[in-house]
Parts: structure tokens; sequence; C-alpha cells
């Protein structure tokens, strides 16, 4: 290897253990991260035709519309990899060697070092001290370790040494977790699907992908609801779903409800309440009408918008419903419909009617009385279907990540040296974090020692 | 009683809180000082009871969920949790001064709520029937209070720092002298992060695993995901700027602020200006 190749190597080496460039990197990818929040990612037709073509084609040269996708912002995630396995790879082994092989000797170089450090006279020979002092820090701190140099002792010992390796466990749980979304990014997929009541199916729609996929097993949707609050706001979306194999129920697996977080998982294939809508050509609306003269009263069945004849010349159409008429009659619940009635003669009326309260019509004094029997409404159910074999692997980094951060932030590697020397004890400490309390401790030590 | 009122009177005593820690600064009068943060607890005391009583009240009208729903009630959890947070670092710390640049967060939080935002309990929307909401919001909560904290604390740093510079004598005189010396300003920007961060880590994963729970997927790029986890990058940042030499100061005060900006940003910003999956916590 030449000189030049070999400086070259080393400082790329050294560039990639840099903490500039892992901070370069972190502010850099906070920095990028925020185009992708203000321009739609995967945007709609509507946001396209509304921005100038001269920025679509500096948008997608640039990976805009699928920023966190894009070959840039892969490369930083790729870069930010190498760098802290880089830095943990140049680290570690000398953190492994400091904790592994500590200092045992307290000479005067180390005791420089230490800002914490005392000195006491005390009396006996050498080696009862040794034994006094290695009990006292047994049952006050941690075991020691003892060395003899010379005649004088050296006692060691530490409390939470491994907590140096934290920050090392947080690097790695980082790479567990991108380990984790590639495993799901090639064996997973996410995909959606709409099932009408009472049908079933086993093609879902990856997304991205135009042709359907094949699940192995059917999906009936046995019957979908909505139910409201009071005020009007959705309380809950329900699809009650049963799985088949081979058009045969699986058992375990019938009339499962699903709602929003509660979904039904069969096979490693999860499935999701995600929307829904009417099915098919819509509902069918039954109403009776009757004359208020009296006489039997006429069956009519109706879809919205329809035209309906009535006796005596007269027509009626349906305009809107509502599974619930509450916030609009804060007064009334259930069903209701809003109906146009055309008499044969007159001008056209627009009449509620409520599935709950079949007086109601009673009230307008008209020459029809209707009651709405409720509707034959048919919904389909849209379901998020995902597969992601990784996502264990992801909270097992996560998991990591918490340990690894609690470990760095809050344990705090404690060494303390006794030094037995011509009738003397000397005494020093430090801490890797908080240094504050570790004083403290330290205090109250040496206190302890005084009264010895 | 109505946990409206108590609210209301939470606001106040947060408001006497600000103003007795302003004239603590100006008179240097340690018992103005207690005054100050006994204001603070005292506030703190009210306000916890007026979120249970929320809580009791949102069983008795029917909905019975905790308070952590929308954005009124999002805004007094925040203000709660920053004099937590304050709490704990004055307790451990004993720096009482910093109240004066912390109190006002929580102050601002609660007259924006009580003033600006619509108090009414409301059903909880399907999305949000899980305990994964508690979870969820009380530790993103908790993070971003530790942040606004540290935030405050880099403002005297950096004011401090200004006169210092000014002055170029450490014993500056006035009401800055009461502050704690940089060095000590520093420390504590990285003790609040030191909080913040752990917290908003498990506020990102246990989001992750409720979007994975309720939507099978725990990453989507969501506007409110990628600026929890551009606040989380600037923090990351922070962590380890504090390691490199040039980055201690005056640049991890900056950085800080510019964290809590991003976290506000996060918090309202993505809500207000961004659409997404959140739009509940209109």
């Amino acid at each position: 290897m030449t000189t030049s190749k070999r400086g070259f190597m080393e400082s790329a080496w050294d560039f990639f253990c840099s903490l500039k460039l892992s901070i370069s990197l972190l502010i850099g990818l906070a920095a990028t991260s925020i185009i992708g929040t203000v321009i739609p990612q995967s945007p709609p037709r509507e946001y396209l035709e509304s921005i100038s073509a001269a920025k679509i084609k500096l948008y997608s040269a640039l990976g805009f519309f699928d920023m966190y996708h894009s070959w840039w912002f892969i490369l930083l995630l790729y870069l930010l990899t190498i760098n802290l396995v880089a830095c943990s790879v140049k680290r570690l082994p000398r953190i492994w060697k400091f904790i592994s092989e500590p200092t045992l000797i307290f000479d005067d170089g180390l005791e420089k070092t230490l800002s914490l450090t005392h000195q006491f006279k005390m009396e006996g020979d050498a080696a009862t001290l040794k034994e006094k002092m290695a009990a006292f820090l047994k049952g006050e701190f941690a075991e020691p370790v003892v060395t003899e140099v010379d005649g004088e002792y050296h006692l060691f010992a530490q409390k939470a040494p491994y907590s140096r390796l934290g920050v090392y466990v947080v690097h790695l749980s980082i790479i567990v977790i991108f380990i984790g979304a590639l495993i799901g990014s090639f064996f997973g997929y996410k995909a959606y699907v709409q099932i009408a009541e009472g049908t079933s199916t086993s093609l879902v729609y990856k997304q991205g992908e135009e042709r359907p996929f094949d699940l192995g097993f059917a999906v009936r949707c046995e019957k979908f609801s909505v139910s409201f609050y009071d005020t009007g706001s959705p309380k809950e979306f329900k699809s009650i779903l049963t799985v088949l194999e081979n058009g045969q129920p699986v058992s375990g697996y019938e009339n499962i409800p699903i709602v929003v977080n509660s979904p039904l998982t069969y096979k490693g294939i999860t499935f999701y309440q995600s929307s829904y809508g009417p099915a098919g050509d819509g509902a069918v609306y039954y109403f009776t009408a009757q004359n208020s003269k009296g006489g039997a009263p006429v069956q009519v069945a109706a879809r919205k918008e329809e035209r309906i004849p009535l006796p005596g010349g007269a027509f009626m159409r349906v305009l809107e419903s509502t599974q619930d008429v509450r916030p609009f009659m804060p007064m009334f619940s259930g069903p209701a419909v809003r109906i146009e009635y055309l008499p044969a003669s007159g001008e056209p009326q627009l009449v509620v009617l409520l599935r709950d309260y079949p007086d109601f019509d009673r009230q307008r004094g008209g020459e029809l009385i209707f009651t709405y029997a409720g509707a034959d409404e048919k919904f389909y159910t849209g379901l998020q279907v995902a597969k992601d074999p990784g996502v264990w692997v992801v909270w097992a980094g996560c998991s990591l990540m918490v340990l690894g951060i609690f470990i760095a932030f809050f344990l705090s590697h404690k060494r303390l040296w006794f030094r037995i020397a011509n009738g003397r004890v000397t005494v020093g400490g430090t801490a890797s974090k908080n240094q504050p309390a570790f004083q403290l401790f330290f205090d109250g030590l040496t206190e302890k020692l005084k009264k010895m | 009683m109505t946990s409206s009122m108590l609210f209301n009177v939470t606001t106040l005593t947060y408001m006497v809180s600000m103003l007795l820690f302003f004239a603590f600064l100006a008179s240097r009068n340690r018992t103005v000082g207690l005054a100050a943060s006994s204001a603070a607890y005292f506030g703190f005391i009210v306000q916890t009871v007026a979120i249970a009583l929320r809580w009791k009240e949102s069983y008795d009208i029917g909905h019975g969920h905790a308070p952590l729903s929308n954005l009124y009630e999002s805004v007094v959890f925040f203000s709660w949790t920053i004099i937590l947070i304050y709490g704990l670092i004055e307790f451990k710390y004993k720096y009482r001064v910093i109240g004066a640049f912390v109190v006002p967060f929580a102050l601002l939080g609660m007259a924006w709520a009580q003033l600006g935002l619509s108090s009414g309990i409301e059903p909880l929307v399907p999305a949000l029937q899980s305990n994964w909401l508690l979870y969820h919001v009380i530790t993103c909560f908790l993070g971003y209070a530790a942040f606004a904290v540290a935030c405050g604390i880099s403002i005297m740093y950096l004011v401090k720092e200004k006169q210092e510079g000014a002055t170029g004598d450490a014993q500056a005189g006035g009401i800055i002298a009461q502050f704690p010396s940089i060095k000590v300003l520093d420390d504590l920007n990285y003790k609040a992060i030191m909080i913040g961060f752990p917290l908003l880590t498990i506020g990102i994963i246990t989001g992750a695993a409720w979007a994975n729970y309720a939507w099978g997927t725990y990453w989507s790029w969501d506007p409110k995901e990628t600026w929890s986890l551009i606040v989380w990058f600037i923090y990351a940042a922070f962590l380890h700027a504090r390691i490199t030499r040039g980055w201690v100061g005056r640049r991890a005060a900056i950085l800080s602020i510019v964290g809590f900006a991003a976290t506000i940003f996060c918090y309202l910003g993505v809500n207000l200006f961004l659409s997404g999956l959140h739009s509940y916590g209109k």
C-alpha cells in the first residue's frame, strides 16, 4: 500500500468515525425530512394540476413526491448507519478494555486526574488495614480487587461498569430497527380490499400495483355497521368477518367483529377496519302510504332519486337518508329519510319520515300519510390488509433502544480506589455521570472512614 | 364545583406565579422566590384536581375517557407537564429562578386553552378508542414539557452569556445576576433534555405500536410522525454535540431552542398547517 493510498483510507475511516459527521447527518436528516411534510407524498391529481409543469419536473427529478424513498434520503440513512457502525467499531474495543481491564493500581498519576481524593492517617499495620478497608468497601460500595505492589496495597472497586456500553446498545438498536424495516419491505406488503356485505373475496390490491394479489384464502364480510354518538360524530365502525378456506369457514375465525383499534389476524396477515361505503346500486327504501280518510295502505319500494307513482296520481322521490337523525333533529333518534312528495294537484312538499316514529307523519295533516319502514342498505367494508414479518424485529429494536437509552442516561460507572501505604489511606473516586451526586456519596464515605 | 372553574383558578395562579417570579428577579428577595414557586405548585395541585374532575365529568355525561382527546385537553395537559418537569428539576437541582422562564410557557398554554379553545367534553372518535392513547399522549407530552423547560433554560443561558460578554465580568449585577452561572445553565439544559429524550423516544415508539395495531403500519411518514422524528434527530444531534468540542454552551443552547421550536411545530403546526393522520387534534 502506498502512503497516499493509506492516507486516503485513513482519512476516509476518520471521516466515517467522526462525530461531526454524525451531527451533520442528524441535522441534515431533520432538515430534509421537512420537505416531505410540506409537499404531498404520492400527490393526488388535483395537487399536480395546481402547480406548474416546471415544478412537477423539478420535484420528480429530486424525488420529492416520494421523498422518504428517494435515493438521496436513503443514502443519508445508509451514511448514518455506516457512521454509527464505524464510530462503534472504533470506540468499542477501547471501552471494552476499559471495562475488562480496569486500572487497579492507584498511583500518583491516576491520583492527579481525579477531582475527588482524600487522605487519612490510620493506626495499624498495612495488612490489617487492607482487610479492614476491603471489608468496608464491600459493605459500602462493591467488592474490591486487591493488588500488592512493593508492600503497598491498592484496592479497586467499581459499580455498573457496563453502563458505558449503553450508547452502543442504542446504536445497535437503530441497526436492528433498520433490519426489521428491510425484512418488512422485502417479505411483507400493504394492501387494500373492499368487500360488500354478504360477499367474500381472496383478492386484495397491493399498494402501487394494478393487478390483484391472491391471499390463498378468502374473507367474507357478514355485516358492516356504523353507529353514532348523540352529537352525530361516529362512535364505531364495525365489520363482522369470517375467514374461508376452500369456501368453508375456518373454525375460530367465524363472525369475528373487527373495529378500528381491534384488527383480525389470520396466517400472519392482518385485516384493519379502514373505510366503508354504499355497495352496489345503493339502498332500497321501504314505505307505506295510506290515505288519511282510510283504506288499505300501499307498499312502496324506492331507490334514491327514483320517481315513484302513488295512488291518485301523486309521486314521491327519496332525496336523502341518514342512519341517525339526532344531529339534525335532536329530539328524535333512529334512521330517517327526506322525501319529495308531489301531490296530484298543488305544490311539491318536503316530508321528513322517521322509522322509529310511525305516527310522525300524521301531524302533517296531509292527504297521504307516509310511514318509513327502513332501508335495505348494503355497505362495503374497506379493509387495510398488511403482512409484515419484520415487525417483531422492529419491536425488539425499539425495546433495545429504550433499554440502551436508560443505561446510557441514568446509570453511572462509579469507581473507587484505596491506597494503603506508610500508615496512610488514600481514597480516590470518579463517576461517569452525575458527578455532584457522586461527590455527596464520596463525602459521606470519607466521613465514615474518619470515624473508624 | 366544575373542572372549568378550577382551570380558571389554575390560570390565575400561574399568572400570579409568573409575576412573583419577575418580582423575584428584580428584588432578589428569597421570600418572593419562595412565594413564586409555591404559587406554581399550588396551581399545579389545583390543575391536577381539575384534570381528575374533568375525567370524572366525562364519565358522568356518559363518554368516559381520559381528558387527552382534543386540542383543549392536550394544551391543558401540556401546561400541567411543564410545571411537573419544572418541579422535578427545581426539587433536584435547587435552581428556583428557572421558573421565571418556564412558568410563562405553562401560563401561555392555560390562557390559550381557556380563552381560545373550545372546552366541551366530546366523545371519543373510533381511532382514539384505545389504551394506547394514554401511554402515547402521556409520554409525548412529558417529553415536550422537558424540552420546554430546556428551552427556558437555554434562553436564560443566552441572556446571561450576552451580558457576561458585554461587561466582561462574570459577576454582572442586576436582574441577571440572579441567574445560575452559564456553566450550570448549560448543564441544566443537558439534564432537562436527558429527561425529555427518553420520553420522546418512548412516545414515538408507543405511537408506532399503536399505529401498527390500528392501521397495520408502524411508520407511514405521516407529517406528525415525520415531525416527531425531526425533533428526535435534533435532540440526538444535541446529545452528540455535547461530547464534541466547540458545541457546548452557546451552540447547545441554540440547538435546544431550535429543538423546542420544532417540538411546538410537531405539536401544533402539523395540525394547523398540514394534513394527516392526527387531524382529530384540531
